[in-house]
């Protein structure tokens, strides 16, 4: 079943075309990929169908909700988790979950136990009464999908969720994204620019370059129809946007230089 | 039907409020977590009873009728500290933006106006404070204060109101203006103004008339005015404290709903 849609969304500011006619659909239950180059519009494109900025034209339709009329019934819907470590650091970790259960309605007899469900999910339950400050990047991140699985969203956004973690913390981030989905059914839209780390988790990516939808599929799907047996998630990537557009050439060149390195062993 | 009808929208307005507090409760938590700020903001108003006032007090410069300078300036003081702690508020907002962490608060669903005057009562707990502390710095310097606790309870009502409505007003700035320094600049324009177009350190009928027009409009004025009524020995409010207390409300309605308005777009 599709759980969300985008069509023809548009977004403009000024000149500038940040997404463009974009039209894509996700399926209940899946880890779908938003992937592009820094710039490629993914983050407007989440803001725009999370209702935090309105689309210059074009619709969405969250959990058969209509974006332009119901946009406070798909806030009840959805969760998110920004790009940036949010979780507030002058408040400790229980306090931050507190805060976001009040916020989406939680009943008062559910709240601890909601609380503490999510804490014990996401590894957090030994540190949730210390202050966010002194909590690790990894651990603010796990922190923040507790916080916004609270209210137990049928979609999570989460915008570059692993970006800037150390591997120890993306790793962790990645099976907590996983078990969300396989424990709870929650439909995962994530964007990213690791490739391999959407080859992985991704059950369908999309790739937007310039503001415009590129390509969309399985991954195993868009390796294969590159025609090469060894193409990486890194080549579809390179193959639909010429490389990005921050780093010019060198993107094709480094992921070919990768793939020779791994040949070699 | 129409009590089911009646049921709802009271279930909303208690949902309305609920979140409200929410939102002023975090505020209050963070202050229980690191007070230093409250401590830090007595030094200001200390200077002004302590230099200014006691400077004044002695030259007998401004007429205050049977009132010490004193006495008529410590309710401004307390009005004025108010209004600068809440006419910077609006950088929070600018902070939270960057954070992220007002993207999370405007997914939710926590209607608009609840989360403006969530941070409007913040502020007004922050108040609250300078409350305290000015009415200890007053019996320290010799002010009569009137321990009524009718009188007690509103002048926390109004500094509430006051705060309330100077930090929405610096909200709406912060949402229109949308960056840190910019918003820095428009603060430091608007916080003298706003204090000397004001009864706080002498009485309008000082003032030339056009000066006097402006502190009529100056919600500053009637916070003032209500806190000299309620807060001194032989305090007299020119206005009576019900129609200050009525201006205040009115305006911060308003403000709170165009904050509402405004507040969401601090993200594009």
């Amino acid at each position: 079943m599709t759980i969300l849609t985008t069509e023809h969304l548009t977004r403009r500011f000024g000149e500038l075309v940040a997404v463009d006619d974009l039209t894509i659909s996700v399926e209940e239950g899946e880890i779908f990929g938003l992937l592009g180059p820094n710039g490629a519009g993914k983050s407007t494109a989440i803001k725009m169908i999370i209702t935090l900025l309105p689309p210059t034209s074009g619709s969405a339709n969250v959990g058969g909700f209509d974006l332009a009329h119901n946009a406070s019934k798909i806030r009840r819907l959805i969760g998110y988790v920004p790009q940036i470590l949010s979780a507030d650091g002058t408040l400790t970790g229980r306090e931050n979950l507190m805060i976001f259960a009040k916020l989406y309605d939680i009943p008062k007899n559910e709240r601890a136990k909601r609380i503490d469900e999510s804490l014990e999910f996401m590894g957090l339950t030994d540190v949730c009464n210390k202050l966010v400050r002194n909590y690790s990047g990894g651990m603010i991140r796990r922190l923040e999908i507790a916080q916004s699985m609270l209210h137990r969203p049928k979609v999570l956004f989460l915008d570059e969720p692993t970006i800037g973690l150390d591997p120890v913390g993306r790793r962790a981030v990645w099976d907590h994204i996983t078990k969300l989905r396989d424990n709870y059914g929650t439909t995962i839209f994530l964007t990213t620019h690791y490739m391999e780390e959407a080859d992985k988790l991704c059950s369908r990516v999309a790739i937007m370059h310039l503001g415009k939808l590129a390509v969309m599929g399985a991954p195993d799907e868009l390796k294969a129809s590159l025609g090469d047996d060894e193409a990486t998630l890194d080549d579809v990537f390179a193959h639909y946007t010429g490389g990005s557009l921050e780093r010019g050439d060198g993107y094709t060149e480094a992921s070919r230089t990768r793939r020779t390195a791994r040949r070699l062993g | 039907m129409n009590l089911n009808k009646g049921k709802k929208a009271a279930n909303s307005i208690i949902c309305f409020f609920s979140k409200t507090l929410s939102i002023t409760e975090m505020e209050v938590r963070k202050l229980r977590h690191d007070p230093t700020e409250l401590i830090t903001r007595a030094v200001q108003p200390a200077i002004w009873l302590l230099v200014f006032g006691e400077v004044f007090t002695r030259v007998h410069l401004i007429p205050t009728g049977n009132l010490s300078y004193i006495s008529f300036m410590a309710p401004g003081v307390l009005a004025q500290s108010v209004l600068f702690i809440a006419i910077f508020y609006g950088i929070a907002v600018i902070w939270e933006r960057d954070l992220g962490i007002l993207h999370k608060f405007l997914v939710s669903p926590t209607p608009r106006q609840a989360l403006v005057l969530g941070k409007a009562f913040s502020a007004g707990v922050r108040a609250l404070s300078q409350v305290a502390i000015i009415y200890v710095l007053a019996v320290l310097i010799g002010v009569g204060i009137n321990w009524n606790p009718v009188n007690l309870t509103l002048v926390g009502v109004v500094a509430i109101l006051a705060s309330a409505l100077f930090s929405t007003f610096s909200l709406i700035i912060a949402s229109l203006v949308k960056t840190r320094e910019r918003f820095m600049g428009i603060g430091q324009i608007l916080t003298m103004p706003l204090f000397f177009a004001s009864n706080a350190i002498y009485p309008l009928s000082m003032m030339p008339s056009w000066l006097q027009a402006v502190a009529r409009v100056n919600p500053l004025t009637y916070a003032v005015d209500a806190m000299r009524g309620l807060m001194i020995t032989g305090g007299t409010s020119i206005y009576g404290v019900g129609l200050d207390m009525l201006v205040l409300f009115v305006a911060m309605i308003v403000l709170v709903i165009i904050g509402a308005k405004l507040y969401p777009k601090v993200i594009v």
